[in-house]
């Protein structure tokens, strides 16, 4: 009798004690939408350091860059989209206080992921040609076609694989094995993290069995497959403050009051920190409960 | 009509001619006017136009700015976006915090790139929708702080440097209008540099010369925007925008 496939559920924290100093790290969703926050915070809350983080950039990137758990960071764009420009991003790129940044087309990143998940050294496309993209990232080099199509033999942007150590996504729904469905109208790029990443983490609003992911939703929404996930968590309103459409929307409250903390004074921000990232999880959540009792 | 034809609504109608020869492709407006200008060309000069909600659908019908619920004709999801700039059948309109005599602009920061003054939302995809499709800019407030000499960084790439870089980035690259909120522009000034086309009513081109960070050259061609229909305004009255979102954009100065 086979046994089936393995159990991988785990903690927040025995994600976190996956994770090591300087790695790289492929963060999912995009901008303010279904990221991975429960997994970031858990980050926050630990030593790791020197970390090279990869996103389509949200409050994400922000909470990081302000902590200082950053070394490198790999973005197209950092926005809260009602609030556009990311205060805690802002500030770190204005005292320059990220050591290496590396600010790509949003295009140019897809491709670098997709390369890293067919083990490609690259991929060529047009984006960035004549911008400062490629001014102010030298090492990206350009490839001369083999073909000519009529127009000669065309230069165009090597876009460098985005490997990744490790991916940190977010989904609706998981069994325990890391099949995982998005029930929002966008999968975003989850499964390209997933794909161009040694190990992916899934943190998900709800683990179901198996047949519970398709009883109610279309099968072309399972977006990742077991094979492409190693460990599991549930972690319910995990995304918060971004949105998990249709769990939840974004809690444009809680990002105002984000946002006017991190483009505050230090005072501001410790007294946000303390209320909000002190504690675990769970101290967070009550928090944010708290928060949005006061507010109603 | 009995209102008077505010700035706002021609700045609606010269947004709207810059997608009317477009024909079947997707517009991509990134902001209130340009939402604003690209459904009212779908309701008049071009019903082909392909529009979506600015998430992940296709709309088939044309709702009032920011309104919801609107039949869905397709699926458009931000990884399928990508698809279709490559494809080529788009037209963006962008913002523009700063844009140059040569048609570049810049949405990623202002000062050195190491270290910037202020820092902005990044390249997001200008460098590649100037590489792959016909690209708009809007800029509601004109001024010489906007329109510069050079751009701090260039995210999107205008002809000059397009033709620099060769054939692969060159071949699509279509810088087609800019618009603000004085005049609306090409990039087909001698050398391929920004070219005022025309001025909107009350406007002069001397005045947008003033406004303008570069010299913007012989002006004698400069013609005057035209004005929306009277079927123009009602739409834009009364259909797409009857909570006067355009006036927080481009609000009527005060007249004595």
């Amino acid at each position: 009798m086979s046994k089936g496939p393995r159990d991988k559920r785990m903690s927040i924290d025995d994600v976190v004690a996956e994770l090591r100093d300087g790695m790289t790290i492929g963060i999912g969703g995009w901008g303010p939408r279904r990221k991975p926050m429960a997994l970031v915070r858990a980050i926050l809350r630990s030593d790791l350091k020197d970390l090279t983080l990869v996103s389509w950039g949200g409050a994400d990137v922000g909470l990081l860059v302000r902590a200082g758990k950053v070394r490198k960071l790999v973005y197209a764009f950092v926005s809260l989209d009602t609030v556009p420009l990311e205060p805690n991003f802002q500030k770190a790129r204005q005292e320059g206080t990220i050591p290496e940044v590396v600010e790509l087309d949003e295009g140019m990143f897809q491709t670098g992921l997709k390369a890293a998940a067919e083990r490609l050294p690259f991929l060529p496309m047009r984006a960035g040609l004549g911008s400062d993209v490629l001014v102010n990232n030298p090492w990206i080099k350009t490839v001369t076609s083999p073909y000519d199509e009529g127009f000669g033999h065309e230069d165009l942007v090597a876009v460098p694989a985005l490997k990744l150590d490790v991916a940190l996504v977010h989904l609706n729904r998981a069994d325990m094995h890391g099949n995982a469905t998005y029930l929002g109208p966008d999968p975003y790029f989850d499964d390209l993290f997933a794909m161009a990443a040694e190990r992916t983490y899934l943190s998900v609003e709800q683990v179901v069995d198996t047949a519970g992911l398709t009883v109610d939703t279309p099968v072309q929404r399972l977006l990742l497959n077991r094979m492409m996930v190693t460990g599991v968590v549930e972690t319910p309103n995990g995304a918060h403050f971004t949105n998990c459409v249709p769990d939840y929307e974004r809690d444009e409250r809680f990002q105002k009051a984000y946002a006017a903390a991190a483009s505050g004074s230090d005072d501001d921000w410790a007294a946000f920190e303390q209320r909000f990232l002190a504690g675990d999880e769970a101290a967070y959540q009550a928090a944010v409960q708290q928060f949005q009792e006061e507010q109603a | 009509m009995s209102q008077t034809i505010t700035r706002a609504d021609v700045c609606a109608a010269a947004v709207a001619d810059a997608f009317k020869d477009d024909g079947e492709i997707f517009a991509s407006p990134m902001g209130t006017m340009p939402m604003l200008g690209v459904r009212l060309a779908k309701l008049t000069s071009n019903p082909d136009l392909v529009i979506s909600d600015g998430e992940s659908l296709f709309l088939a019908g044309v709702p009032p700015l920011f309104a919801k619920g609107d039949v869905v004709e397709g699926w458009i999801p931000f990884r399928k976006v990508f698809d279709v700039v490559a494809y080529g059948k788009r037209h963006v309109m962008m913002g523009a915090t700063q844009v140059d005599r040569d048609g570049n602009q810049n949405i990623s920061a202002i000062g050195p790139f190491a270290q910037p003054k202020r820092q902005l939302l990044g390249s997001r995809g200008a460098p590649g929708n100037t590489a792959n499709n016909r690209t708009s800019y809007w800029v509601p407030k004109h001024s010489p702080r906007v329109f510069v000499e050079q751009v701090d960084i260039v995210s999107g790439v205008g002809p000059k440097r397009a033709a620099a870089s060769g054939p692969g980035g060159s071949r699509f690259n279509d810088i087609h209008r800019i618009v603000s909120n004085l005049g609306v522009f090409d990039v087909n000034g001698p050398d391929r540099t920004v070219r005022l086309l025309s001025v909107h009513p009350g406007v002069t081109a001397e005045q947008v010369q003033e406004q303008t960070g570069f010299d913007l050259g012989d002006l004698s061609g400069v013609t005057e925007t035209r004005l929306p229909t009277d079927e123009e305004l009602i739409i834009i009255r009364e259909v797409l925008d009857p909570k006067g979102f355009r006036l927080r954009e481009v609000p009527e100065e005060t007249k004595q």
